[in-house]
């Protein structure tokens, strides 16, 4: 089992936001968690990578080891990558530089040579073909300045780059026009192998048109509520989220924009 | 505090690796001020009259003057009659000196430093005055330089050897009535670089200053005097550290640079004196005063400095543009941690038509530092068509630190054109987030970020200086967040 996680509860402020997650990824698979805003999916993925403003209780093991215990870069260079639904900022930082820098911390934990500059050019630019990016891109500063479908691009990138086997996609769909979708969708199947997992977080099916999951799981307070395979994903979209929300205990409907 | 606050406050509480004693020994004039003191200093240096008037025309005008306090910066009274005004490192030989007689234990000192003194050794072709206390030690290929007419030596020997050039120069862009410190300075300033480059030459290397306080209980008062006559160039660095002490010591220089007809000047400075510890005990008051005047048309003067040491640093490099079409710089970063503090910025003073100014200050407060960017942009009623474009940024890292910017614009000229902008942002947990998610520990994420944001000042710095001034910058960043 790649990642398993149990009884996951997360709170920030004394506010709970997950409130005892369950779910089992294997090595080859494609999970997408679905659900609306405030259901507690993208605060998932923060728990994931290590964010380290939310109070965590349970137990997430990743290829059996205690996950929670790992600072975020330790999760980070044993494989765990969370594309960000909004990448921040690094303004005079160069977007070349700072993929170097993070695939050399990857290379050192896997006992690989460093990258120079050069060999690390050729590789981003053959990897940069898989998101239609020009090299522009890569002398600008991290994610300055770039419109939003390019940030996502630029996400998808430093995933190529990295290689991670569990990849976390926060809604990379958010704010894509179809064009950029498709772009962004083919880069994130030409990584899909049998090593990799992925879990994809969206709030809206039509991603999964294009990267079509194994697995369809649906949030709602904090818990999946329901799983299923890629057929759910088509059901949630006809009938939206209402009956999930009023089948939650404690189901108070949750503002949209709250936590999410 | 959070994980990430406390990992960034151990790794960066390292020590300030400049922080040694040299045990030199030392010639000291009695502690105190008076006119005594400033004719002791005048006769140790062989002076003629001119000289010693001027100091004490400005030693007297000094009796009249008060102690500033407009400057955001807090720190208690200075008992000046408690500072000796005169040490020097007792040569081991008498009569003219030679680089190879140097004192050993001085150049082992500037060793340590990172400073060859040896000319053979310096691969990089800059030439270097060493200056200890009051005096300077050593300077090193002098005669190569002067093959190309190019005079660069200690102020005293300057005085010695060139009283013409001194004497029309000196005092005519910072004059002994300027301010507190820069008077205090003309009436006891004890040595400091010269340079003269003429008429078309464009200096060979970089000409370089280390300034080193080594003695207890000193104060440095050191004078450079910089003039590039009509179509010269000179790129000129400062660099400068003392040693680690509970009592504070003070550094009042004054920098004076002249720029004629089509001649530029470039001065980067990198100021790593010592801080003062964690709690603010000890360390560097740095009242400086510096200044260039564009004299002649088309001529040019940028300020480079990168400001990361000092308890308290008080300093606004300056231009004044009096040619027409003359060019005036300002790039600045100023970094204040733990108890640090720094009002620091520029005045430029248009005069002359056409000239144009540019100003960029990045200012970086972390811990307990106050960081206030002051400036003046004041374009005169003859400076048509004068244009000005400020840049004020301020990163803060943490909590208790704080970022303040008085920019003062004074416009006589209608023509003129004068752009100001300012931001503050804080160094995010998100960004720290982001970069330890992409597997890049915290302290390399913290030192990357603040780089990052003084990327366009250290684009300005040589070469050498701005991977110094980087490595400067990841070391400074003590108890950044908290």
């Amino acid at each position: 089992m790649m990642l398993k996680i149990r009884n996951l509860c997360a709170s920030v402020g004394g506010k709970e936001i997950l409130r005892g997650v369950n779910l089992d990824v294997r090595a080859g698979e494609v999970h997408a968690i679905m659900g609306p805003n405030g259901s507690g999916k993208s605060t998932l993925a923060q728990v994931l990578a290590g964010r380290e403003t939310y109070d965590v209780t349970g137990e997430v093991l990743y290829e059996g080891r205690n996950l929670l215990a790992m600072p975020p870069e330790q999760r980070a260079v044993e494989g765990v990558f969370l594309a960000f639904q909004y990448p921040v900022e690094i303004p005079g930082v160069g977007n070349l530089y700072f993929l170097r820098t993070a695939l050399n911390m990857v290379r050192q934990q896997r006992g690989l040579e460093e990258l120079d500059a050069m060999d690390f050019l050729a590789l981003a630019k053959e990897r940069m073909k898989l998101v239609e990016m020009d090299q522009s891109f890569m002398n600008r500063s991290v994610n300055a300045g770039f419109s939003g479908g390019e940030t996502k691009r630029n996400e998808i990138l430093q995933m190529a780059v990295l290689e991670p086997k569990l990849a976390i996609l926060d809604e990379t769909d958010s704010g894509l026009d179809i064009d950029a979708l498709r772009i962004v969708a083919s880069g994130v199947n030409a990584l899909r192998s049998k090593e990799r997992a992925l879990v994809v977080i969206t709030h809206y099916q039509r991603l999964l048109n294009y990267i079509v999951p194994d697995r369809v799981h649906v949030m709602a307070n904090g818990r999946i509520v329901r799983s299923g395979d890629k057929h759910l994903a088509l059901e949630l979209e006809k009938n939206g989220y209402a009956d999930f929300e009023q089948d939650t205990a404690g189901g108070a409907f949750r503002a949209a924009g709250a936590t999410s | 505090m959070s994980a990430v606050q406390k990992e960034l406050r151990e790794i960066t509480s390292r020590e300030y690796q400049y922080g040694f004693v040299t045990d030199l020994e030392t010639d000291e004039a009695p502690r105190g001020l008076n006119e005594d003191v400033i004719r002791l200093i005048s006769s140790k240096k062989n002076e003629p009259e001119w000289m010693l008037d001027w100091r004490l025309r400005a030693y007297r005008h000094f009796l009249t003057l008060k102690e500033p306090s407009w400057q955001n910066a807090h720190y208690g009274p200075i008992d000046y009659q408690d500072i000796i005004y005169y040490a020097a490192p007792k040569p081991k030989t008498a009569g003219p000196k030679s680089l190879d007689e140097v004192d050993p234990e001085v150049v082992a000192m500037f060793n340590k430093l990172g400073i060859s003194l040896g000319e053979q050794e310096r691969l990089s072709g800059i030439a270097v005055d060493a200056i200890v206390d009051s005096v300077s030690v050593g300077t090193t290929f002098k005669n190569k330089l002067a093959e190309v007419g190019v005079i660069f030596c200690s102020f005293s020997e300057a005085v010695q050897e060139h009283p013409d050039l001194v004497r029309k120069y000196l005092g005519s862009v910072v004059p002994y009535t300027d301010n507190y410190f820069a008077t205090l300075n003309s009436a006891v300033f004890t040595d400091g670089s010269f340079c003269f480059i003429p008429k078309g030459v464009r200096c060979p290397m970089e000409l370089s200053t280390y300034f080193r306080i080594n003695q207890a209980d000193t104060g440095q008062f050191e004078r450079t005097l910089i003039i590039a006559e009509d179509d010269a160039y000179v790129s000129y660095l400062e660099g400068c550290t003392a040693p680690m002490r509970d009592k504070n010591q003070l550094h009042a220089a004054v920098v004076e640079l002249v720029a004629l007809e089509s001649a530029q000047i470039k001065y980067s400075t990198v100021q790593n004196w010592y801080p003062g510890d964690k709690d603010g005990k000890g360390g560097i008051y740095n009242f400086v005063t510096k200044r260039g005047k564009c004299a002649g048309a088309n001529s040019k003067i940028s300020w480079t400095q990168v400001e990361t040491g000092s308890a308290i640093t008080w300093k606004y490099p300056s231009v004044i543009l009096k040619g027409d079409n003359s060019v005036g710089e300002f790039y600045s970063v100023a970094l204040t941690n733990n108890r640090q503090q720094a009002d620091t910025g520029t005045k430029m003073i248009h005069i002359g038509k056409n000239t144009r100014s540019t100003i960029l200050s990045k200012g970086i407060s972390a811990g307990h530092g106050q960081n206030t960017y002051r400036g003046l942009v004041k374009i005169l009623k003859s400076a048509t068509g004068a244009r000005n474009h400020s840049q004020c940024d301020s990163l803060l890292l943490g909590s208790e630190c704080g970022a303040h910017t008085f920019p003062y614009i004074d416009v006589g000229n209608p023509t003129a054109q004068v752009e100001h902008e300012a931001s503050t942002s804080k160094i995010g947990e998100d960004q720290l987030f982001y970069c330890r998610q992409r597997g890049i520990p915290v302290e390399d994420a913290a030192s990357m970020i603040v780089n990052g944001f003084c990327r366009e000042v250290f684009k300005e710095l040589p070469m050498e200086f701005a991977v110094e001034a980087q490595k400067l910058l990841s070391v400074s960043l003590e108890g950044c967040v908290g």
